[in-house]
């Protein structure tokens, strides 16, 4: 699958995100607690701008009166009509069975490991000489189909 | 209404239920050999005459069949005769609407609560076992009125405990918790009827001026006590609570599913003891008496509304008799239904529900 850089990590810090634009699709990198989560910046109800929505927590309640609040910063709530979906997986939270948005693989690695795809054309049939270049930063990367 | 002249499922041979009948309290009098002493004193000296929240206005057309005395005339006798033998009823189920929730003295609802359900077992339940009857509680007292579920609710005719929909707030605000766990325990239903106290609303948004707009209009309370019982978590606290809706028609409840289903899914976390789509909860825990049938002009828009709600469980016959809902003893049931509904509706539903 090709990967994509999509920002340093100090775009995005703990608790925050950032929507972006690869391979024609619009995804909302959530960084939880220093692991990166990325899914579809489209909610599965009606297509409004799910990222964009607020993050909140995952509340339960095993009988009225009480509250389980658990998760903070791990539910998005799509600004449109409120529906809950479970970052880290795109699992929606009123009709599971129902409704995922989709989900990519974020990681965070070394600039020399990055085969980018974001790089725009395709090789050509030359090579000029190279030199041996020390990338010591850090990038966010994504993998889509 | 003559035994010759009876509906076509008396013919057809299916024993119905009929899950409303009004067995009415003629005067408050006829509670004195269920009062004690002082209570009786009381309401002889003071000059108070009993609640009268006036649900039923003595002229009102709809408020006496042609064919009936008054309801508050209306005996055993009468109902043996005209119902329980000329129908070939199973059973019938009685719904006394003394509303003793207008009375504001605790302890006065309580003695006069007491007296209606004593009354009730001695001139109807113990004399006539095909009849089963609802307890008459103080439930704007909801832990009295507890209470008096604990003391008789064991009583084999009670079948239910009846509420006026009317109530000073919806009843699924957990105040009234002590009334449906003690129903719970009881292994009683409880009855939600048209009607209420002086002082609680008649409509969604304050007191009409006229009795077509209170009777008609009524069917907004109960959409505002169903809507209350599955959001506050009633059914989820108590899961094994049994509610009818008596009187209310139920064409209106397919719109009430569909919104609050919507509306739940993004708002799921004001209510999260809510598990489930609310529709599920109300196919699972309420019923609705059959009359006044809110009917559409067609038998065909009637099956739509039936396929609509998702269930053939969830209507039970009634006549709602003495009250005037039907001219011919046929009209008292849409013919036109398909048999196996028919018999769910008039038979198998309320066995079902009410455990009989």
């Amino acid at each position: 699958m090709p990967k994509y850089v999509v920002a340093t990590p100090d775009e995005i810090p703990p608790g925050e995100s950032k929507i972006v634009e690869i391979g024609g699709r619009s995804i909302g990198v959530f960084n939880i607690d220093g692991e990166y989560f990325a899914i579809r910046n489209s909610c599965p109800h009606q297509g409004g701008p799910l990222c964009s929505g607020l993050v909140t927590g995952f509340l339960e309640s095993p009988v009225p009166g009480e509250y389980n609040y658990t998760r903070q910063g791990e539910i998005l709530r799509c600004p449109w009509h409120s529906w809950e979906f479970d970052i880290k997986t795109g699992q929606s939270w009123w009709s599971p069975a129902q409704r995922r948005v989709r989900k990519y693989e974020v990681q965070v690695e070394s600039g020399e490991n990055i085969e980018a795809s974001n790089s725009g054309p395709e090789k050509g049939p030359y090579v000029a000489d190279t030199f041996p270049v020390t990338v010591e930063q850090q990038y966010v990367v994504i993998e889509i189909d | 209404m003559e035994s010759k002249d009876t509906p076509n499922f008396v013919q057809a041979g299916v024993k119905a239920i009929d899950c409303d009948i009004h067995n009415e309290v003629p005067t408050l009098q006829a509670l004195f050999p269920y009062m004690s002493d002082f209570w009786v004193d009381y309401c002889s000296t003071s000059g108070f005459r009993g609640p009268d929240a006036n649900d039923y206005p003595r002229q009102a057309p709809l408020t006496t069949h042609p064919d009936a005395p008054s309801p508050w005339d209306m005996d055993l006798e009468h109902v043996r005769e005209h119902l329980l033998d000329a129908w070939n009823l199973e059973y019938g189920i009685l719904n006394c609407a003394y509303r003793v929730q207008s009375i504001h003295q605790p302890d006065l609802a309580v003695a006069v609560a007491q007296a209606v359900n004593d009354w009730q077992i001695e001139h109807w339940l113990d004399p006539e076992p095909r009849l089963r009857g609802s307890l008459v509680i103080p439930s704007e007292f909801p832990d009295l009125a507890a209470k008096e579920i604990e003391r008789v609710g064991d009583h084999p005719g009670f079948v239910q405990v009846v509420l006026p929909v009317r109530s000073r707030t919806p009843y699924g605000n957990r105040i009234y918790n002590p009334i449906h766990e003690a129903a719970v325990r009881k292994n009683l239903a409880i009855g939600i009827n048209y009607g209420g106290a002086p002082g609680t609303q008649p409509s969604a948004t304050g007191w009409p001026s006229t009795f077509i707009e209170e009777y008609s209009g009524m069917t907004q309370v109960f959409q505002a006590q169903v809507i209350s019982l599955v959001a506050e978590g009633v059914f989820d606290q108590f899961p094994d609570l049994r509610v009818v809706l008596i009187e209310s028609g139920f064409t209106w409840l397919p719109a009430v599913m569909w919104r609050i289903d919507k509306e739940w899914r993004g708002l799921r976390h004001n209510t999260p003891w809510v598990k489930r789509p609310p529709s599920e909860y109300m196919r699972k825990h309420i019923r609705f008496t059959l009359q006044p049938i809110d009917a559409p002009p067609t038998p065909k828009q009637l099956l739509q509304i039936i396929g609509q709600l998702e269930s053939d469980e969830m209507l039970m016959f009634s006549t709602d008799y003495p009250h005037w809902q039907f001219n011919t003893p046929n009209d008292a049931f849409p013919t036109e239904l398909p048999g196996a509904l028919a018999r769910k509706i008039l038979h198998e539903n309320a066995r079902a529900f009410y455990q009989l």
